[in-house]
């Protein structure tokens, strides 16, 4: 574009370019303020989309652009993939859609650090600060793309979601860490060793599915906004190697984001961002009360049975979990929901932090149903209204609602903030079976005095429960 | 140099304003701001124009060209799919 262009023009435009990668990233960061409320959200992703509209089209003035084919033909594909996969995905798989499009950014970002470097005709001319953000960049890069595959598989099923590790793995991964580094240092010093370059993307590539497989499923929400700020810090290492502000700016916004996020997962799982990385729920699951399984008992319960008890009561509360969004029974609950508040019942839904397979995913896939968003309960807004709540409704949530959370020490999950459903006066469990859920955890919950089993498939017992309240 | 220091003050200060704006947002909205912040990050889509259309080997042009077709995923689907998503979360007038 810019061969077009008067002499005139040509000699301001740098600055000019500037000053609107600065108005981008004005954009941004209003965008990501408005992203904080419910009212504003919507509009402030639309910013975030100004800017980065802006920024994409000012950067086609760059003098150095000069060939377009490849350009035109990149953003064609890229986009129809992008709209085919944004407009079909179910809100069920967003998790696996936010993966895998995290890995598709850090890729990116790899690439552009990759082929700024091929595109020197000789590297020896290359700064060091340049060649170090270069080796840094594939590296962040390169193994979000990887390890957000993994994400992507574990999520999908492809691989099994729960945690692979083998002895040393931790130790390996520090280990192959610090290699890379130090590689990067290598690879500044002797820029013309292609070895050393190809070295550093493969143990990068290697670091990111090694360091994701160990992670267990129910830890997926944090993997997953950890990588999240992996793309970013890639976007912003990518900056470093082109000079590039927006970039830098607007990859540490994310990448900061991204860490904030991971933090209150860990915190609303009671844990360490060290214990999640490192440790692995679910496959240390052996302890935690199993030893006392043969005496306890249950008491199961019936549709109809159910219906008059939620029907009669003042006030209920449902506990959705995973377990309701797979069976894709949202539209159900939400006309049970219905039902009951024609008679007069108050309802509520109480959402732990890591209900779903990310932040906040329950309340989506909620929003999806049409459940109005201020029937959605936090946790700490929920908690103290069990003790008022006649019934609670716990469909396919299990780890959330553990008491071991408050009463065993040696539990995996000791500590966890959970609901407390133990404390309604009845709390009734949709459940398949008696089986431990995601994170493999037995719930003593199940056998409590107050407590009541609904077994069935989340769908088809909400169904007959739906039926049967036409009855009473 | 310097202008790698100045691009680490840039950087420093931007991940303060990051957590700064995030640290108080609500839990429903926990999703959507991932997979906004996410479409950010395509914001490398700006690099790999540069790689891309830029005089260089055949090389650095493929690879731009993959860069682009990444970015381009991450943006495009990043920033549609949260829409959708904060479409559902409108507030209901009764």
């Amino acid at each position: 574009m810019s061969q077009f262009l008067p002499e005139t023009v040509l000699t301001w435009l740098p600055d000019a370019i500037q000053i609107i990668y600065l108005i981008a990233t004005a954009f941004f960061i209003r965008g990501l303020k408005l992203l904080g409320s419910p009212s504003t959200a919507r509009k402030g992703n639309q910013y975030a989309a100004i800017g980065m509209l802006i920024g994409i089209v000012v950067t086609l003035f760059d003098q150095q652009i000069l060939s377009f084919e490849y350009i035109i033909a990149g953003i064609i594909i890229g986009s129809l993939i992008g709209i085919i996969a944004a407009k079909r995905v179910p809100m069920t798989a967003m998790p696996e859609m936010v993966a895998i499009f995290n890995g598709f950014g850090g890729g990116a970002s790899a690439l552009v650090a990759w082929g700024e470097f091929t595109r020197s005709a000789d590297p020896t001319l290359l700064s060091p600060d340049s060649l170090v953000t270069t080796g840094l960049s594939i590296f962040i890069g390169a193994l979000t793309f990887t390890g957000s595959f993994i994400a992507f598989g574990k999520l999908k099923g492809f691989i099994s979601g729960g945690s692979i590790k083998f002895p040393g793995m931790n130790i390996m991964n520090i280990g192959a860490m610090i290699a890379v580094v130090v590689l990067v240092g290598f690879f500044t010093a002797d820029p013309t060793n292609t070895t050393i370059f190809w070295v550093i993307l493969g143990v990068s590539l290697l670091i990111g599915i090694t360091s994701v497989i160990p992670i267990g499923g129910a830890d997926m929400p944090v993997v997953i906004s950890l990588l999240n700020s992996y793309s970013g810090i890639a976007a912003s290492m990518a900056g470093f190697v082109l000079d590039n502000n927006l970039l830098i700016v607007s990859g540490a916004l994310v990448g900061a984001a991204g860490l904030i996020l991971t933090n209150i997962m860990c915190k609303a799982m009671n844990r360490s961002l060290a214990n999640v990385i490192f440790g692995s729920f679910g496959a240390s699951s052996s302890g935690g009360g199993s030893g006392e399984e043969g005496d306890k008992t249950v008491r199961e319960t019936s549709a109809e049975d159910l219906a008059i008890q939620i029907a009669y009561a003042s006030k209920v509360i449902i506990v959705p979990g995973y377990g309701l969004a797979v069976a894709q029974a949202q539209h159900v609950l939400k006309e049970v929901a219905g039902k009951l508040e024609d008679r007069g019942v108050q309802v509520k839904y109480g959402i732990h932090p890591v209900a779903g397979r990310m932040p906040g995913h329950m309340n989506v896939l909620l929003a999806e149903a049409d459940v109005p968003y201020d029937q959605l309960k936090d946790m700490d807004e929920i908690n103290p209204e069990f003790p008022s709540t006649d019934v609670v409704l716990i469909i396919g949530a299990n780890d959330v609602v553990n008491p071991l959370s408050k009463t065993d020490p040696s539990s995996p999950i000791y500590g966890m903030p959970i609901l407390d459903v133990d404390e309604a006066k009845r709390s009734i469990v949709f459940k398949r079976s008696l089986s431990p859920g995601y994170a493999g955890i037995d719930n003593p919950l199940f056998y409590a005095e107050k407590n009541q089993m609904f077994f069935g498939d989340a769908k088809k017992s909400l169904q007959a429960l739906n039926e049967a309240l036409n009855d009473v | 140099m310097s202008s790698l220091i100045f691009s680490l003050f840039i950087f420093v200060l931007a991940c303060f304003i990051g957590f700064e704006l995030i640290s108080k947002v609500p839990p429903t909205l926990h999703t959507p701001l991932m997979s906004g912040a996410n479409a950010i990050s395509g914001i490398t889509i700006v690099g790999a124009l540069i790689v891309t259309g830029s005089v260089g080997g055949e090389w650095s042009h493929i690879i731009g060209l993959i860069a682009i077709i990444f970015a381009t995923i991450n943006v495009v689907g990043g920033f549609m799919v949260t829409d959708r998503m904060l479409e559902m979360f409108k507030k209901k007038e009764d």
